[in-house]
């Protein structure tokens, strides 16, 4: 057991306690950022409490319709998270599944597989997320727009992201599939799907884990940029990617609080899980280096 | 060689297949066409006729040719929002767009090749840890907010930059450019930085790790052993072969530059073709979506097989076709 270096130690712990945090809001924060009838235009933009003019309400002051600003970032990190978790786990399933079926089954299946993987990542996952988002608003109604924008989200970021499961799955399956145990389980005529679930699988799992913890830190960002360019989560359920594009139009007036601080929270999340995943990849599977 | 060159080439033809697939799918299911450009109270009869007329009854196959024609010769629809054709928007936003990542680019490389190699030289000293430390921090910092923070720090706090648009620009011929006249470089300063930025991480983490490599390679060794003098063994022998990932890398990154300058022009309202992009997903206006899917994939395949061509050049390897 190699000692867990402080730094690692330290993002990781900050980590989970931002995502504990952000999972608690609806019984940790302050007050309900949803709830209209909770806030008051009066008290829009007011500074953080520890600047002149604040009021100890509201600690990180207040947005331009007057909501408690920490409880916004909170609920927005509920969401961020929420959101980038599903992304990833949704990636993962497609990802794993159509890579355990390209590496064992080979042939045809797997040329078309791994060539639809290639295309797709030939373009990079902004303008793909961009573009499937912008056409699933396009196709759902308006009025229905709001309530779809986080599966729209996770989808527009999971169709590029399973390319890297899949690959790296089907490379360590196809190594796998040569092993004796393998041989032995099919020669005793075990069915393909148990194969892959109850032998296969297990053995892919570490790398599986490594690259959904990259993954995060990834489709968070990426779910920020499309709240933040209005094609992602809207003002009514902000995520930290809407609270920024909210307080951007701000920032000219000098009323800097409301980008400074879910900016502020979504780098230090984003950093803390990268350390971690860095770490995680070196010390568990180096080969996974290429992929950043 | 030839064999990869073809390989290459088939799946360069097969991602533009497919791209050109999806453009024709959004034009024609994306709502109806029809409906969109024919007047509210248009009869059914009349409706049927401008279908006729347009060519969406004909069986799709045909009216996928058609299309593809249509694009192989530039007419790329008219725009439903400003109702002007989208060959000439797309033009019209082109040299503000890659005037910002040509200089992203430059910038990138300009920065990142030193560090990189400073920070590979030197791993232990301080200024290679601290360059780690921020190089993290930039990969973990998402382009809007370093554009958000550029801009309340040098336009609305220190007030020396302008934080939107291009200046003044000047025309030459059908290209404008920002990069003559001094209003036009300094309103590029911030948004060119801000799109570097992340590139200049990921060029310096990936010369670091392979001068690293490089550098603990036999034939340096013996080069060192032979008591060559150092800038000669760093800089001619090991650095040539470090920066061969390199192109491959900063062929990528062009594109990716592309797609990020997407963010880049909403934050910092310049006028190119992603800010164009925005406003068209924004307001569904389909055919300037997907003719800029059209350009930004074809823009793509070109790079992909420059980059490819190029590392054949430069790797005598390849060119046997050992793989």
């Amino acid at each position: 057991m190699t000692r867990i270096p402080k730094s690692v130690a330290i993002a990781g712990a900050i980590a989970v306690a931002l995502i504990a945090t952000a999972l608690l809001a609806p019984w940790v924060a302050p007050a309900d950022p949803t709830d209209i009838a909770s806030y008051n235009l009066i008290d829009s933009e007011l500074p953080p409490s520890f600047v002149a003019g604040g009021e100890a309400r509201y600690f990180l002051g207040t947005d331009n319709q007057g909501r408690d600003l920490l409880s916004a970032i909170l609920y927005g990190a509920r969401v961020s998270i929420l959101i980038g978790g599903g992304a990833v786990a949704l990636a993962a399933l497609l990802g794993v599944t159509l890579g355990l079926v390209a590496g064992y089954f080979g042939g045809w299946l797997d040329a078309v597989i791994m060539r639809v993987g290639d295309v797709i990542l030939s373009l990079p996952t902004i303008l793909l997320a961009l573009l499937v988002s912008g056409l699933a608003r396009a196709l759902i109604p308006n009025a229905a727009s709001a309530s779809w924008a986080p599966f729209i989200l996770i989808g527009a970021i999971a169709i590029h992201e399973w390319v890297q499961y899949a690959r790296t799955v089907r490379a360590a399956t196809m190594v796998e599939v040569q092993r004796e145990y393998v041989r032995a389980a099919k020669v005793i005529g075990l069915p393909p799907l148990r194969i892959l679930g109850r032998h296969i699988l297990p053995n892919v799992m570490s790398s599986v884990l490594v690259i959904a913890t990259i993954n995060l830190a990834g489709a968070i960002l990426t779910e920020a940029t499309l709240s933040f360019l209005g094609v992602g989560m809207p003002p009514t359920y902000p995520s930290l990617g809407t609270l920024i594009r909210i307080g951007n139009e701000f920032v000219f007036s000098g009323i800097w609080w409301i980008a400074f601080f879910p900016a502020l929270t979504l780098v230090i999340g984003v950093l803390a899980v990268n350390i971690v995943g860095d770490w995680l990849r070196d010390r568990f599977n180096p080969k996974l280096r290429s992929l950043a | 060689m030839t064999g990869v060159l073809l390989n290459r080439l088939a799946q360069a033809l097969l991602v533009m297949a497919a791209v050109t697939a999806i453009a024709f799918a959004m034009f024609r299911y994306v709502g109806d066409p029809v409906l969109i450009m024919s007047r509210e109270d248009a009869t059914p009869a009349e409706r049927e006729e401008l279908r006729a007329a347009l060519g969406l009854d004909a069986p799709i196959v045909v009216q996928y040719a058609k299309f593809v024609g249509r694009v192989a010769v530039g007419d790329l629809g008219i725009s439903y929002r400003n109702q002007r054709p989208v060959a000439k928007l797309l033009a019209e936003r082109l040299p503000a767009t890659l005037e910002l990542v040509a200089v992203a680019m430059a910038i990138a490389l300009g920065l990142g090749i030193p560090l990189g190699v400073l920070s590979a030289l030197h791993p232990k000293a301080w200024y290679a840890q601290a360059i780690q430390a921020v190089s993290l921090l930039g990969i973990s910092m998402p382009t809007f907010v370093t554009g958000i923070g550029l801009i309340m720090l040098f336009a609305v706090g220190l007030r020396w930059l302008p934080s939107f648009g291009r200046g003044e620009t000047v025309a030459l011929g059908w290209w404008t450019t920002g990069l003559l006249t001094p209003s036009g470089l300094r309103s590029l300063i911030l948004p060119a930085v801000t799109l570097a930025l992340f590139s200049i991480t990921l060029i310096m983490r990936l010369v670091r790790a392979e001068m690293r490599d490089v550098l603990a390679s036999d034939y340096i060794r013996f080069a060192r052993a032979r008591g060559l003098p150092r800038p000669y063994i760093h800089f001619t022998l090991a650095l040539r072969n470090a920066l061969m990932p390199v192109i491959t890398v900063t062929g990528l990154q062009v594109g990716s530059l592309i797609a990020f300058a997407i963010v880049t022009e909403t934050v910092f309202q310049w006028p190119g073709m992603g800010l164009l992009f925005i406003q068209a997903v924004s307001f569904v206006d389909i055919p300037v979506m997907s003719a800029y899917l059209l350009f930004v994939g074809f823009l793509f395949v070109a790079i992909n097989m420059t980059v490819d061509v190029l590392y054949a050049i430069v790797d005598p390897r390849l060119r046997s076709g050992a793989r």
